[in-house]
């Protein structure tokens, strides 16, 4: 057995991970929330790959859990000036039994790079983020759409794409083969979203 | 001389061995594999769009249709996720019944894990022994929840309703019964020559490219890692369970494969707890807090009250407070996590999946590498793959 991975029977708090970032990337750190699970630090895009680095060589981050992109355009009270989406790393640390989440955020037609050199797993988990939502992530070795159709053409968990799609795809008799139209689909909201005090008639 | 070039062929996505729709593009020189590149996205049902547009309740079902072989697994960890979010407190009986169907979905998948494995590599009879072993869960899962496979039977909060009279007898006679079921399995394929050359020093991963490939369950376990998240992060009332965790040595296919069998064992153990519990035991399943159940029905009847609440809480459904959470269990398949932003309203902002066979197939690649073509039927199946979670 590999004494190495004996790890410890609780879940370790992150804190002390989040006060050496903070010290190694003093500017870099821009906010740090203590959110319902672990610790959520969301950093300056400049510093990710090393701070990425930085976790898993010196604070035991072997694993990266789950990496995600969050459009946030339509989060109430977001400020139109901000920036429209988050990148989530989620981490988990095997040895230790941590786990931290960090955040970098950034617009349309901006990057960030990419951590697929510090976990090569990363390389998936970017490229559906890039589809999904258009997210550039540079020093990418293969940015390529992964989930949706060859040729698809949208980012189709942005806020702005519909739920219905654009297009639609059916055989066409004359032709012998299957072609796009438009989507003549309505977009049906069965349960309208509410929030809680907000007076509904 | 010849030229000679490296033949690329598509391996699926109609190939019996591609447990489901993977196209996967294969460079081979002679028989040997230079490069594999799974497609994937053909089974993809956008469902984290979906998410989105649906209430917290109605977004239960779509769990079960991502791992379609752990159904309940897929639930469980939604609904600690809500639970986290909405800070609530789930009944003892309900932890119990969850922790139980946990286990027994992990049978559940195990089970055709093994068989649809045994017969890529050729062994028929071990796929027709698991199939009978999950018609009876199967049964189980009828009985408590009204469907065979997509229960959507574990809500947030507890579970949908209570086991019927005589479900644990039943589950019981199958609990004592399964560990000779096991021992057939064993008997057909732990010491088969066949077996054996095909699985022995296949896909070897050690420990620190399971590490670095995001590899969680039995994936990682298979590589010398005692990592469970069930005695590591327990949820519910995993802490209480005595159970061992099976670990491999080398990091082959075929370690795998005993450290898959040794779980089954393991669940066993943990359901006859699960079982001596709730037999001694009762209490309620959901919580005692009405925004998050529905009213009892005979109260719902009588009541102008209750029906308004039914009403509503089947149609807007509950708020749940703005935040942000993980939450993750210990899948069959590995670490299966649903990430949420929760922006106060009756329906998640934002909810990720977190899907193992994601991470697993990707290193499809990295594990076929100079292996045979006929080992990468192996490789494919020793990661578990099924297409509904890795496409979502």
């Amino acid at each position: 057995m590999n004494d190495l991975y004996t790890a410890s029977i609780a879940q370790v708090s992150s804190d002390a991970d989040v006060l050496a970032l903070q010290q190694k990337f003093n500017d870099g750190v821009l906010d740090v929330i203590a959110a319902i699970d672990v610790a959520t630090v969301t950093l300056a895009r400049k510093d990710i790959v090393d701070a990425c680095h930085y976790l898993k060589g010196s604070c035991g981050y072997e694993q990266l859990i789950d990496l995600c992109g969050v459009d946030m355009s339509e989060y109430p009270e977001h400020d139109a000036h901000a920036d429209r989406f988050y990148v989530v790393y989620h981490l988990l640390s095997v040895r230790c039994n941590k786990r931290i989440r960090l955040k970098v955020s950034l617009n349309e037609r901006e990057w960030v790079d990419s951590v697929s050199e510090v976990w090569p797993t990363a390389n998936w988990f970017e490229r559906e983020a890039f589809e999904m939502y258009g997210i550039i992530f540079n020093h990418h070795p293969d940015l390529r759409r992964l989930l949706t159709d060859y040729g698809f053409d949208g980012h189709p968990m942005r806020k702005d794409f519909p739920v219905t799609g654009r297009t639609e795809l059916f055989f066409d008799e004359t032709q012998w083969r299957c072609v796009y139209r438009p989507n003549k689909v309505e977009n049906r909201e069965l349960t309208p979203k509410t929030w809680p005090g907000v007076d509904r008639g | 001389m010849a030229e000679i070039k490296n033949y690329t062929l598509n391996f699926g996505p109609q190939h019996p061995s591609a447990h489901g729709v993977l196209r996967l593009v294969l460079e081979l020189d002679g028989e040997v594999v230079e490069r594999a590149e799974p497609h994937i996205g053909l089974l993809h049902r956008g469902t984290e769009k979906l998410f989105e547009q649906k209430t917290y309740l109605q977004n239960v079902p779509y769990f079960d249709r991502l791992d379609y072989v752990s159904m309940m697994a897929n639930e469980y960890a939604y609904a600690l996720a809500v639970e986290k979010l909405l800070n609530l407190e789930v009944p003892k009986r309900a932890q119990y019944i969850r922790v139980m169907f946990a286990e027994l979905t992990r049978i559940l998948n195990h089970c055709l894990w093994l068989g649809a494995v045994a017969l890529d590599i050729g062994a028929m009879t071990v796929f027709l022994y698991c199939f009978r072993e999950r018609e009876a869960i199967f049964d189980f899962y009828e009985e408590v929840s009204g469907a065979r496979m997509h229960a959507a039977y574990f809500r947030p909060g507890g579970v949908a309703k209570d086991m019927p009279a005589g479900l644990s007898d039943k589950i019981r006679a199958f609990v004592n019964q399964f560990p000779t079921y096991i021992d057939e399995y064993e008997t057909l394929l732990t010491e088969n020559r066949i077996w054996k050359q095909r699985n022995v020093d296949v896909g070897i991963v050690d420990a620190d490219a399971a590490l670095a490939w995001g590899f969680t369950g039995p994936m990682l376990r298979g590589s010398g890692i005692a990592w469970d998240l069930r005695k590591m992060q327990p949820y519910d009332v995993y802490d209480k369970m005595d159970f061992d965790i099976p670990v491999g040595k080398t990091g082959d296919c075929y370690d795998r494969y005993l450290v898959r069998v040794e779980e089954m064992r393991q669940s066993n153990r943990i359901i006859h707890q699960c079982l001596d519990w709730l037999d001694a035991n009762d209490g309620p399943i959901k919580p005692d807090d009405y925004r998050y159940t529905s009213p009892p029905r005979d109260l719902m009847k009588k009541d102008m009250e209750a029906m308004i609440h039914h009403f509503k809480y089947f149609s807007e459904g509950y708020h749940v407070p703005a935040g942000e959470v993980y939450a993750a269990v210990e899948h069959p398949k590995g670490e299966f996590g649903v990430y949420i932003v929760s922006d106060g309203s009756n329906k998640p902002y934002r909810m990720k999946v977190r899907a193992s066979g994601f991470a697993h197939i990707e290193a499809l690649d990295y594990m076929c590498r100079g292996h045979m073509i006929a080992d990468v039927v192996t490789i494919l199946g020793t990661q578990d793959i099924v297409f509904g979670e890795v496409d979502r």
